[in-house]
């Protein structure tokens, strides 16, 4: 029987949050601009209000984005932390080991030589 | 990230999470024993009280590259240790950067459950462009650093494990 972690860890919240298009598109509209509000992210994006708050905050659980208040409006920040996170937890590190197999590769090949 | 695709704001935000005490973060962001094992690996010195100076030494490395003593001068706006850190911020290794002016960083340090802390770095930069490319990570290719985010991974690391994120990475 597979058992699963009870916890929900944050890299299953930054990885849930990543599987929508929606809110990768959200991300991409912070990247090229960031600090915007919900009027502004919503005027991109063909979705109810509400939808566009919803997956904000399924960004914002995910530590995504932060909103942060300035005034009387709520503007919204990328934070690219967690993807910094997830890339020296799972790219980096499969990365040196494919890279460092090849070395292996190329030392035992030599030695054969 | 290229430094050229992107419209970079006036103010950044950054957001970790720690598991560690808010007065261990504390610590880490101003005392100089920390501040040398992540991030740019530079001394810290610290007046934490309103009114107080701030200077970040360039690390040897840096020195024998030819910068400077000095990396960043700055005065404390707020100390109220362990939550919440204030201050200017001006890089001055770079002539271009010190030219425009100071800048505002803000550190929030707040508890959470479970052992962890929440750690977020505003960054207001207004004025401050080229600041703001180097400080998003946008001229790490160039051998200059990732930035915040990469200063604050650091920061997580070493206060999770007492490893340095880097340490072959110095620039």
């Amino acid at each position: 029987m597979v058992t699963y972690p009870a916890a929900v860890t944050d890299d299953d919240l930054v990885f849930k949050a990543l599987a929508d298009p929606t809110r990768r598109f959200l991300l991409d509209l912070l990247f090229q601009r960031d600090g915007r509000t919900l009027t502004e992210l919503e005027s991109e994006l063909a979705m109810t209000r509400f939808g566009v708050m919803k997956h904000l905050r399924v960004l914002e659980d995910a530590g995504l984005v932060v909103a942060r208040r300035s005034g009387r409006e709520k503007l919204h920040f990328l934070n690219p932390i967690p993807i910094q996170l997830i890339h020296e937890r799972w790219i980096d590190k499969y990365r040196e080991r494919h890279s460092s197999a090849l070395i292996d590769l190329k030392t035992q090949l030599e030695g054969m030589a | 990230m290229t430094t050229t695709a992107t419209a970079i704001g006036t103010t950044q935000v950054y957001r970790v999470y720690i598991k560690a005490t808010p007065d261990a973060i504390w610590d880490a962001i101003t005392k100089p024993e920390w501040t040398e094992r992540y991030g740019y690996c530079g001394r810290a010195d610290y007046d934490l009280r309103a009114g107080g100076t701030y200077t970040g030494y360039t690390t040897a490395a840096m020195r024998s590259m030819g910068a400077p003593d000095v990396a960043i001068d700055g005065e404390v706006l707020e100390a109220d240790p362990p939550h919440k850190l204030v201050q200017t911020w001006r890089m001055v290794m770079d002539e271009g950067m010190k030219a425009q002016g100071f800048t505002r960083v803000t550190y929030e340090i707040e508890e959470r459950k479970n052992g962890v802390s929440r750690l977020t770095l505003t960054h207001e930069l207004e004025g401050a462009p080229q600041l703001a490319v180097l400080m998003s990570g946008g001229m790490e290719d160039e051998g200059a650093g990732g930035g915040w985010n990469w200063v604050l991974s650091g920061l997580k690391t070493v206060l999770e494990t007492g490893e340095s994120l880097d340490p072959a990475g110095h620039q």
